[in-house]
């Protein structure tokens, strides 16, 4: 069956299939809190892909270069660096446990040898770099090769120092801290276009900051009310425009979103677009405005569009439309007849990110029983696939997954019923410029290829 | 515009219905969801959804201690025995003693991801270090901690 695809940078190709590639992480039946991937990242070549995890640890893959004795291998990602980015802290001030649980990563374009990610937790952002070394010095006067210190008396003759090669060393050094800033959980970082500053956004306030600024940050958005007692909805993730530096949209847990733009005012309270699609008031329910909350928004590529997730659909939209999405693509409207025990089970609060590829093409978000969910725009299709253990094996191509409603079960069809909650796919990923994805299941990081090649 | 669903998912409705059967459709389950859930819990949703949920949200992960409390209570109950803690215990200050029961279990020694750990993954460079930093008095100090 044809799957979805993106066509990479070119036309796309729309008769292609998904196949398993790689699979990180642990096959324990326990998973430790810890090891729970929350986010994923490509970089903007597509070459380092970074992961988060609840224990505030970032693993970076890079992608190896292909090799002509291996043509298979096609560019397989391996580890290339991982290091300890955040901590957990107590505030003692307000009785508040920090957890270090990575909420988000976000790369900076390359400008030099090294490179630079954003990572935060809930309330701490940190840039970091990451560099490679390739040589060392040696012939040092006052110590030794092994770090001693010679004793100056016998030192007799000057040297000059030389560079000689060494093993590849991958250094992680964090180069600012960017803190104090949120009283509430950050749920979004973006890096602006003009590569020198980028937003934070928590429940409540988006704070602009200076990347080589950290004692300071200015707050364009503040929606906390005199009087918490008439809060009514919160801040859910937020977004640069791509090419626009004076554009960002912030998404809302009613299901709207803002844009607003820095030129016109220093502190964009007021918007200067209202994104909301109208709601058939006979349709309301308990469960409508929590199921409309935005769990994330994201830019096209090309800025024209803008995608929104909720709990049951993506919506595409066009930037000069307010009054409602262009595109609306359910993920799995069979849930609406289980919201009581999601609710009951927290479920219904479950945030699913979603993606773009690289054409804007195609769109990609995650589902229950590792399921995850792709859309292609052009031709309408959709596809459900599975990250599994069972699918594994290499250049496998994944089958398309059913799920059924009611009525006669087919085959190879799942039952609502029997679908797993607990294993959710909130977080994906998908390459810049060609069809590899990374989809996160938990604590295992699945990433699969399109079968071209 | 209606949407249109795709020929893959046959098992739901098909965008062959009108759209406003659709809609009353769709509305039903989640009615029937609703009437399932006031039928477990009558006093929910008596403020619109907003809130008292938003408010928890917000307050996340806040913990409270007040020591003064604390011994008040230890004073109150010197010949009785300690009270056991309810569901909320951390919500409520003052009227149970936290007992080591109560403490969250200290977080284990924060050791390396298993995804750059393990058969499956093949580190690539033969060895990741962090550097640390600290500025003295102006002058910045590298170390390489491996």
């Amino acid at each position: 069956m044809a799957g979805v695809a993106g066509g990479g940078g070119g036309g796309g190709g729309n008769d292609f299939q998904w196949c398993f590639s790689q699979v990180k992480g642990a096959i324990d039946e326990d998973v430790a809190e810890a090891d729970i991937i929350s986010t994923v990242e490509f970089n903007y070549s597509g070459d380092l892909l970074a992961t988060g995890d609840k224990g505030g640890r970032v693993v970076i893959f890079q992608r190896e270069q292909e090799n002509k004795s291996r043509p298979h291998s096609r560019g397989e990602y391996n580890v290339y660096s991982t290091f300890q980015s955040h901590e957990p802290e107590f505030d003692y001030l307000k009785s508040l446990e920090i957890e270090e649980k990575i909420n988000k990563i976000r790369w900076l374009p390359q400008q030099n040898a090294a490179h630079f990610l954003l990572s935060t937790n809930d309330k701490t952002i940190k840039l970091w770099k990451i560099s490679e070394r390739d040589k060392r010095a040696e012939g040092y006067n006052l110590k030794d090769e092994d770090g001693r210190l010679r004793d100056p008396f016998r030192i007799t003759s000057l040297r000059v120092p030389i560079l000689k090669p060494m093993d590849l060393m991958v250094e992680a050094s964090p180069r600012r801290i960017f803190a104090n800033a949120h009283t509430y959980h950050i749920n979004s970082i973006s890096v602006n276009s003009d590569h020198e500053t980028y937003l934070s956004a928590d429940d409540l306030r988006i704070n602009l900051w200076h990347l080589e600024i950290t004692d300071r940050s200015f707050n364009i958005v503040d929606i906390k009310p005199a009087n918490m007692e008439e809060l009514t909805e919160v801040i859910t993730a937020a977004e640069f425009h791509p090419h626009h530096c004076n554009v960002f949209v912030y998404s809302s847990s009613k299901g709207t979103i803002r844009l607003c733009d820095m030129r016109s005012s220093a502190l964009c309270d007021r918007h200067s677009k209202f994104f909301e699609e109208p709601e058939d008031p006979s349709s309301r329910s308990f469960f409508s405005e929590i199921i409309s909350s935005i769990s994330d928004v994201k830019f096209s590529h090309s800025g024209r569009y803008m995608m929104t997730r909720d709990y049951l659909s993506v919506k595409v939209w066009d930037l000069n439309m307010e009054n409602r999405p262009v595109e609306t693509y359910q993920v799995h409207e069979y849930l609406r007849s289980k919201l009581c025990s999601l609710y009951e089970n927290d479920c219904i609060f479950d945030k699913f990110e979603c993606c773009w590829n690289g054409s804007d093409s195609a769109i990609m978000t995650g589902s229950y029983n590792n399921f995850f969910r792709m859309f292609d725009r052009n031709t309408r299709r959709d596809i459900t696939l599975e990250a599994s253990r069972e699918s594994s094996k290499p250049r496998a191509i994944l089958k398309p997954r059913k799920v059924c409603t009611g009525g006669k079960r087919k085959k190879d069809e799942i039952s609502v019923d029997s679908l797993d909650f607990n294993k959710k796919i909130l977080h994906t990923a998908w390459h810049p410029t060609e069809n590899i994805i990374a989809v996160a299941a938990t604590n295992n990081l699945y990433i699969f290829q399109d079968k071209i090649n | 515009m209606s949407e249109k669903l795709s020929a893959d998912s046959r098992c739901e409705q098909t965008g062959d219905e009108k759209q406003d059967t659709q809609e009353k459709e769709a509305v039903v389950p989640e009615r029937a969801e609703e009437a399932k859930l006031k039928a477990k819990y009558p006093n929910l949703g008596q403020k619109p959804g907003g809130s008292d949920f938003l408010m928890k949200r917000l307050q996340k992960g806040q913990k409270y201690f007040d020591s003064g409390d604390y011994n008040m209570a230890k004073a109150k109950m010197k010949n009785k025995q300690l009270p056991t803690t309810g569901p909320d215990n951390n919500l409520v200050t003052g009227d149970h003693i936290p007992t080591p029961q109560d403490l969250p279990p200290r977080k284990s020694s924060l050791v390396t991801s298993k995804l750059a750990g393990g058969k499956n993954s093949i580190p690539r460079k033969d060895r990741v270090l962090r550097a640390e930093e600290w500025t003295l008095g102006g002058l910045t100090l590298c170390l390489l901690v491996q």
